[in-house]
């Protein structure tokens, strides 16, 4: 049991690291590092400009995408390798974030099921940060329950036309092109009559409306298709076959190893460690420490999970299902977190300007983008659900509507 | 990197696990239970014999010599199977004091007897309520001779030999306290045994009459000792509560699986998956940390008293969530003497007080994170 690199992972690290520092954006390094859930922008700068121009550079010099093939803009990377650069990466990582969605899922999935001109001609823009790509799953009555959307897809001539809507996809206002679930025939059961397809986002017909989250501020949209045209040559995968298409993007969600879920943990300790209350200084308080012990377990027991999985990885081994639980432990930690830090701080927690509130207002941003958190990318409910059927082997729920036509579906609760 | 045990340590596991399901079945467990006998001898012989007891006692003093990383999984396999034998007491405790602290020739008394079965060891450490602290030992040595009061005392009635922390001085500091090694067969000490809520692992008395005592480590160092033994406890302590956990969520599962209600496996109602979900989930982070504590306690690093006091908290919860949903995915059934669910959650309970309770742990987490900021 050790730490250490092998050989090859130490020459791959020193070369990562000494590019890293010859080349990061570094005057932006402080504010990323002090960056924290519901707060990453920078002062003074376009956060989506520094980050594209930080993700080009990368692409230039070979560290972009590190696991792609070369052809299609990698690196040709193992996994292990992959995971050292993010390692290295650190703070600048935070600025990958416009691009995860792309590259950890819409790539994958093109690379599985794109035609191998539109991969050459897709995938290296997208490497770079040149293009940005988003995911049109949920929509309105699709959430957890994805199949159950109801964008149709309808054959014409030798494409198809596009109407409906999809609701919380991350970035469609700032991106160029988006994969796309449609159901395609509305007889059949509802998983068996989706269809993939991939668009440019700049195609006629395409709008996209920002949703006004719950915290103020706008991550994610509304996309809505009026009559939009696409090519056959765009389509991913075979005609009804789209939700198997959609496991692999999904599973490529869930295999984002060492990418780092914020537990807010690292920011309450060190305000703790400076925070005086009536009696003293809050770390001396017996409570205080009780509450801090339990969550710094169960942050250090998220990062000796992934610790587990990334030594699989050295070994060249597929890491277990420990990893599941990083997201599920990680939101609702952060959400309690965030609750406790306005605690301390008495009627004046509640405060949120950047001159009244302590930390300038980080634990009140965390507070209210916390519940999004354990609502994206799978619920926490969802995620019960995966460690219970996947890791345990316990059954899956019954599933009434399961072999019942798309179209004979109950749309409602209460008539 | 591999934050993981080798090939050969993952068979030693195998191994155990395949000796303990044989000759400890809950069967075995229920006979200590039911207080048909004080430990189960049988049982303590065969892992003697295995190598199990001396697996981290160096050749030298008649162990195996193979090293903590290999206690640990055993020790996990041990709290799997709640094996009711003196061996949290004798080798995480008294034979962890003894590798410390103890003279060449107190190594050699007593380390082979430990590996060979012959003798069970234990620590004397508390003295009625409260967790470890240098105030709360009153018990007096003078003159080579102790006098006071140790309870509870794990394995008490059965130790052939016990490490008994002692004041030596009144100076209000941390230095009044020392180590004594005492042999209880040799007259002056008096046994009494101590309902406990786990008669599985013996609880006892110990009063000391003038009893005869030797010192352990020089004479002040006690307390810094004492704290060396309960971090390396605590590590192997806390693979037997994950091999505990993990037992319980197995028991749960299993039955949530063959158990129909309305119609269907109640593992199908999310109600009851989502209570596994959340067993899995802290059986998972209480794993993970405890392999960062076998990493710091075979590697002696400077990380060990946070990784200790991390892998201490983190497993004491997950035995206790396992133990105690285990017993609520049984519902009715889980509520019987009968079923083996009690057992768990009778150790799970016992286990999270023995070395200091969650409370004392979470402070010495807090103040050992405070220290290496600081640094």
């Amino acid at each position: 049991m050790n730490f250490d690199d092998t050989p090859q992972e130490a020459a791959f690290r020193a070369e990562a690291r000494a590019w890293i520092s010859a080349n990061a954006p570094k005057q932006y390094e402080d504010e990323l590092r002090k960056s924290s859930l519901g707060r990453t922008a920078l002062k003074g700068a376009d956060i989506l400009a520094v980050a594209k121009a930080w993700q080009k550079k990368k692409a230039d010099a070979g560290w972009a995408c590190l696991h792609w093939p070369k052809e299609y803009g990698g690196r040709g990377a193992t996994p292990i390798e992959r995971v050292i650069w993010q390692q290295e990466e650190g703070p600048f990582g935070k600025l990958s974030g416009m691009f995860i969605i792309g590259h950890g899922m819409c790539g994958p999935t093109m690379m599985a099921f794109a035609g191998e001109q539109e991969k050459r001609k897709y995938l290296p823009p997208l490497a770079s940060g040149e293009k940005v790509w988003c995911q049109l799953f949920s929509e309105p009555a699709g959430g957890s329950d994805v199949a159950g959307l109801r964008t149709r897809a309808e054959r014409k001539g030798d494409g198809w036309i596009v109407n409906g809507q999809k609701i919380w996809t991350s970035g469609a206002h700032y991106s160029d092109y988006g994969i796309l679930l449609t159901r395609t025939d509305p007889d059949v059961a509802k998983h068996k009559g989706l269809t993939m397809f991939f668009l440019d986002m700049k195609s006629p017909g395409v709008e996209v409306r920002p949703i006004k989250q719950a915290n103020g501020q706008s991550d994610f949209n509304e996309v809505y298709f009026t009559d939009v045209k696409i090519p056959d040559s765009q389509r991913l995968g075979a005609v009804n076959d789209g939700w198997n298409v959609s496991l692999t993007t999904l599973m490529n969600e869930r295999m984002s190893i060492g990418a780092g879920v914020s537990t807010g943990f690292p920011e309450l300790f060190e305000f703790c460690n400076s925070l005086m209350l009536e009696d003293g200084p809050a770390i001396e308080d017996r409570n205080v420490r009780a509450r801090l012990a339990d969550w710094a377990v169960k942050a250090s027991g998220l990062k000796y999970t992934s610790m587990r999985a990334i030594s699989a990885l050295s070994k060249g081994e597929r890491p277990g299902p420990e990893n599941s639980i990083g997201k599920l432990v990680a939101g609702s930690m952060v959400q309690e977190v965030a609750m406790y830090a306005l605690d301390l701080q008495g009627a004046a927690g509640a405060l949120s300007g950047p001159d009244d509130a302590e930390v300038a207002g980080k634990f009140q941003a965390m507070l209210l983008r916390a519940p999004g958190t354990r609502v994206e990318g799978g619920t926490d409910e969802i995620m019960r659900n995966i460690i219970a059927e996947r890791v345990l082997g316990l059954p899956g729920d019954i599933r009434v509507d399961k072999d019942v036509p798309f179209n004979k579906i109950p749309t409602r609760g209460r008539a | 990197m591999n934050f993981d045990f080798s090939d050969e340590q993952k068979q030693m596991r195998d191994a155990a696990r395949k000796f303990l399901a044989e000759k400890c079945p809950p069967k075995a467990v229920r006979a200590v239970l039911d207080g048909k006998a004080s430990y189960d001898k049988e049982l303590w012989k065969g892992l003697a014999e295995m190598g199990f007891l001396g697996v981290a006692i160096p050749e030298a003093f008649g162990g195996a010599g193979a090293g903590h990383l290999e206690l640990c999984v055993i020790a996990e396999e041990i709290g799997r199977a709640l094996a009711p034998v003196p061996f949290s007491s004798t080798v995480y405790l008294a034979a962890e004091a003894l590798l410390l602290a103890g003279s060449e020739a107190q190594k050699r008394k007593w380390l082979p007897k430990i590996a060979s079965g012959e003798a069970i060891g234990t620590l004397a450490l508390f003295e009625g309520k409260g967790n470890p602290s240098p105030k709360a030992i009153k018990l007096q040595a003078s003159g080579g001779t102790l006098n006071g009061v140790k309870k509870p005392v794990p394995d008490g009635a059965v130790a052939d030999f016990a490490i008994v922390a002692a004041r030596t001085g009144s100076s209000g500091r941390d230095s009044d306290i020392s180590l004594f090694l005492v042999d209880l067969k040799a007259g002056g000490v008096e046994v009494k045994s101590l309902t406990n809520i786990d008669p599985t692992r013996g609880q006892a008395e110990l009063t000391f009459k003038n009893a005869k005592a030797e010192p352990l480590g020089t004479a002040g160092e006690g307390w810094g000792l004492l704290t060396q033994v309960l971090d390396r406890a605590a590590v192997l302590l806390a693979f037997e509560q994950v091999g505990g956990s993990d037992r319980a969520l197995e028991m749960g599962r299993d039955y949530a699986l063959d158990r129909i209600a309305f119609g269907r496996p109640i593992g199908s109602f999310q109600a009851v998956k989502h209570m596994l979900a959340d067993m899995y989930v802290s059986a998972t982070l209480a794993r993970s940390n405890c392999y960062y504590g076998a990493w710091a306690l075979s590697t002696n690093a400077a990380e060990l008293p946070e990784a200790a006091a991390s892998a201490r908290i983190s497993a004491t919860q997950a035995f206790q969530h396992c133990s105690k949903n285990n017993i609520q995915v049984h519902g009715g059934m889980g509520f019987t003497w009968e079923f083996d669910c009690h057992m768990y959650y009778r150790r799970a309970n016992a286990t999270a007080l023995s070395l200091g309770s969650l409370s004392y742990w979470e402070d010495q987490l807090i103040d050992r994170m405070r220290q290496k900021n600081a640094a």
